[in-house]
C-alpha cells in the first residue's frame, strides 16, 4: 500500500505547497520554499546528472566494446567528455597540476576556457547553422500555392523575408506589413493558443496533484 | 521528366550548394543592408538610454553557443551601452552553456570599453569596468524556474557567491541590492522556454520591468505579452540584434550578418518562385491533357 500511496501523498503535499506558496509570499512560506525547493531540487538534479553521465559512458563503452555501427563516434564522445572534465577541475600551476576550477581571479583553467571558446562554441554554432540549409530546402518544397490557405502562408513568409531590403520603398512597405502581421493576426492566434495551453496545463497539474493522472508512476 | 517537373523536384543538394555559395560570397561583400527600427526594439533602447548612472540592469544570458549568431550581438550591444552609460549590470546564465557565453562577452566588452569611442555623437572616454563594482556575474544554477522565483526573494538564496566564488555580500555593487525591487529592468536573452519562466515565475509574481532578446523563430510567440504589457520590448533574431546595434551606433556581428541573411532570403525566395512556376505549369499541362 505504501508503495503506491506514499508517492501520491508526497506529490499532493508538494504540489499543493508550490501552488499556495506562489500566491502567498509570506515569510514562513518563503522559508519553507527556500529550505525545500531550492536545496532539494538541485540535489535531485545532481543525482540525475550523475545517472545521465553513467548511462552515457555505459552505452558508449558497450558500443565500442562490441564494435557496433559508428562506434568511432563513441570514442570521440568519451574522449571529449573526459578531456573537458579533466581540464574543468585540474589546472597547471607552474610544474604541477592542481585540483581547482575557479578562484577569486576568475576561471583559471586556460585549457578549459580555450576548449569552450574554440571548440564548443564554433561546434554548436555550426551544427545549429546547418538548420538554415534544411529550412531553405523545406521552403522550396513546402511553399507551393496549392490552395488559399497555402497561398496565405506563402505570402506571409515572403513578406517576413522581404522586410529588410536595399530596394527603395520595398523594405519600408514590407516592414510595416510584417509588423501588422505580427501584431494582429499572429497575436490573435498566439493568444488563443497560449490561453488554451495554460488551461490545459492547469487541468493536467490538478489531475497529477489530486492523483487522478498517475502516468508518472509508470502505470496508468 | 519535362522541364517543369524538374523545376518542382530539384535535388536538395543543389539547394544546399547554392545556399553555401551565396553565404560565402555575401560574407565577402561590403554593401549595407538598411535596418528599419521596430517599436519593440526602440522601447528597450529608450528605457536603457534614460536610466541614470548607477542604476542596475539585470541581464540573463539564457542561451547556448548554438544561438550565438542571433543573441550574442544583443548581449555585446546591451552590455557596452550599459557600461558606457555607467549603469551597473547583474548577469546570470540560466542555460547550461550560458556561463561560457557570458564570460566571453564580459571579457570582450570590458576590453572594448577601455577605448575612447563616440556613439550617436556622444564621446565616451575609455574606462575600466571592475568586477563586483560595475558588474556582478552570478553564474549558473539549474532549474531556471526555481532560480527566478528564488531571486525574487533574495539574490543570495540561489547565489550566495558569484561565478568566481566570491561571496556576493562582499561585492560593493550588491550592497543594498536584495532582489528584483532594486533593479531597473530584467532583460532575458533567451533561446527556449526560459522566456516563459521569466514571464510566469518572474514578472507575473514580482512585477518587474521585463524585456526579451529572442531567437528569430521564437519572436512571434511573445507578441501577446508585449500587447498585454507584461514585457516592454522584444528583439527577435539577428534582425532584432542588428536594430539594437544600429540604435546604439555600435556596429557589430549582427549588422555584418544581415548581408548574408538578406542574400540567403533572396535565394530562398528564388527557389520558391522556381518551385511554384514548375507547380503551376505542370498543373496546367495536366489539365490540358485532361488528367
Amino acid at each position: 500500500m505504501h508503495k503506491r500511496q506514499l508517492p501520491f501523498i508526497l506529490v499532493f503535499i508538494f504540489g499543493a505547497f508550490m501552488a499556495v506558496q506562489y500566491f502567498m509570499p509570506h515569510e514562513s512560506s518563503e522559508f519553507i520554499y527556500e529550505f525545500f525547493a531550492l536545496d532539494w531540487v538541485p540535489i535531485i538534479g545532481i543525482f540525475a546528472l550523475a545517472l545521465g553521465i553513467w548511462s552515457l559512458i555505459k552505452v558508449s563503452w558497450d558500443k565500442i566494446k562490441h564494435r557496433r555501427q559508428d562506434w568511432q563516434y563513441s570514442v570521440v564522445l568519451l574522449a571529449g567528455l573526459f578531456t573537458i572534465i579533466f581540464f574543468g577541475f585540474f589546472v597547471k600551476v607552474g610544474e604541477h597540476w592542481e585540483f581547482r576550477f575557479m578562484t577569486s581571479d576568475g576561471l583559471q583553467s586556460y585549457m578549459f576556457r580555450h576548449l569552450f571558446d574554440y571548440i564548443v562554441i564554433p561546434g554548436q554554432a555550426t551544427v545549429f547553422s546547418l538548420l538554415a540549409f534544411y529550412i531553405a530546402s523545406a521552403s522550396y518544397r513546402a511553399f507551393r500555392a496549392r490552395n488559399l490557405l497555402a497561398t496565405l502562408l506563402l505570402s506571409a513568409a515572403l513578406i517576413m523575408m522581404l522586410r529588410f531590403s536595399p530596394i527603395p520603398g520595398l523594405g519600408e512597405y514590407m516592414s510595416k506589413t510584417a509588423t501588422w502581421l505580427l501584431n494582429v493576426p499572429n497575436l490573435a492566434a498566439k493568444r488563443a493558443i497560449i490561453i488554451g495551453i495554460g488551461l490545459g496545463m492547469v487541468a493536467t497539474a490538478m489531475k497529477v496533484v489530486l492523483g487522478i493522472e498517475r502516468g508518472y508512476m509508470g502505470k496508468g | 521528366m519535362d522541364m517543369f517537373a524538374k523545376m518542382m523536384a530539384l535535388d536538395r543538394r543543389w539547394v544546399f550548394l547554392t545556399l553555401a555559395i551565396v553565404c560565402v560570397v555575401a560574407y565577402g561583400l561590403t554593401f549595407e543592408v538598411p535596418i528599419l527600427i521596430n517599436d519593440e526594439v526602440q522601447s528597450i533602447y529608450n528605457f536603457i538610454d534614460t536610466l541614470k548612472p548607477g542604476q542596475i540592469v539585470f541581464i540573463a544570458v539564457d542561451y547556448d553557443p548554438s544561438n550565438q549568431a542571433e543573441l550574442q550581438p544583443m548581449l555585446y550591444a546591451l552590455m557596452e551601452q550599459c557600461f558606457r552609460k555607467d549603469l551597473k549590470v547583474i548577469i546570470t546564465a540560466l542555460s547550461q552553456n550560458g556561463p561560457g557565453m557570458a564570460d566571453q562577452a564580459i571579457r570582450d566588452v570590458s576590453d572594448s570599453v577601455k577605448l575612447d569611442r563616440t556613439y550617436n555623437g556622444v564621446n565616451y572616454p575609455g574606462r575600466t569596468v571592475e568586477r563586483g563594482k560595475d558588474y556582478v556575474f552570478l553564474g549558473y544554477k539549474p532549474y531556471p524556474s526555481l532560480i527566478i522565483l528564488g531571486m525574487g526573494q533574495n539574490f543570495r538564496i540561489p547565489f550566495p557567491t558569484d561565478y568566481y566564488g566570491t561571496p556576493i555580500d562582499s561585492l560593493p555593487l550588491m550592497k543594498g541590492v536584495i532582489n528584483y525591487d532594486q533593479v531597473a529592468c530584467v532583460i532575458s536573452l533567451a533561446a527556449g522556454n526560459i522566456a516563459d519562466m521569466w514571464i510566469a515565475d518572474g514578472q507575473g509574481r514580482y512585477n518587474f520591468k521585463l524585456a526579451f532578446g529572442l531567437t528569430g523563430v521564437m519572436g512571434a510567440d511573445y507578441y501577446p505579452y508585449l500587447s498585454s504589457k507584461q514585457i516592454f520590448g522584444i528583439m527577435a533574431g539577428q534582425y532584432g540584434a542588428a536594430q539594437y546595434e544600429k540604435l546604439t551606433d555600435n556596429k557589430g556581428m549582427a549588422q555584418d550578418g544581415m548581408r548574408i541573411q538578406l542574400l540567403a532570403h533572396w535565394l530562398i525566395i528564388l527557389f520558391i518562385i522556381i518551385g511554384n512556376i514548375g507547380f503551376f505549369a505542370s498543373r496546367r499541362k495536366l489539365k490540358e491533357q485532361g488528367k
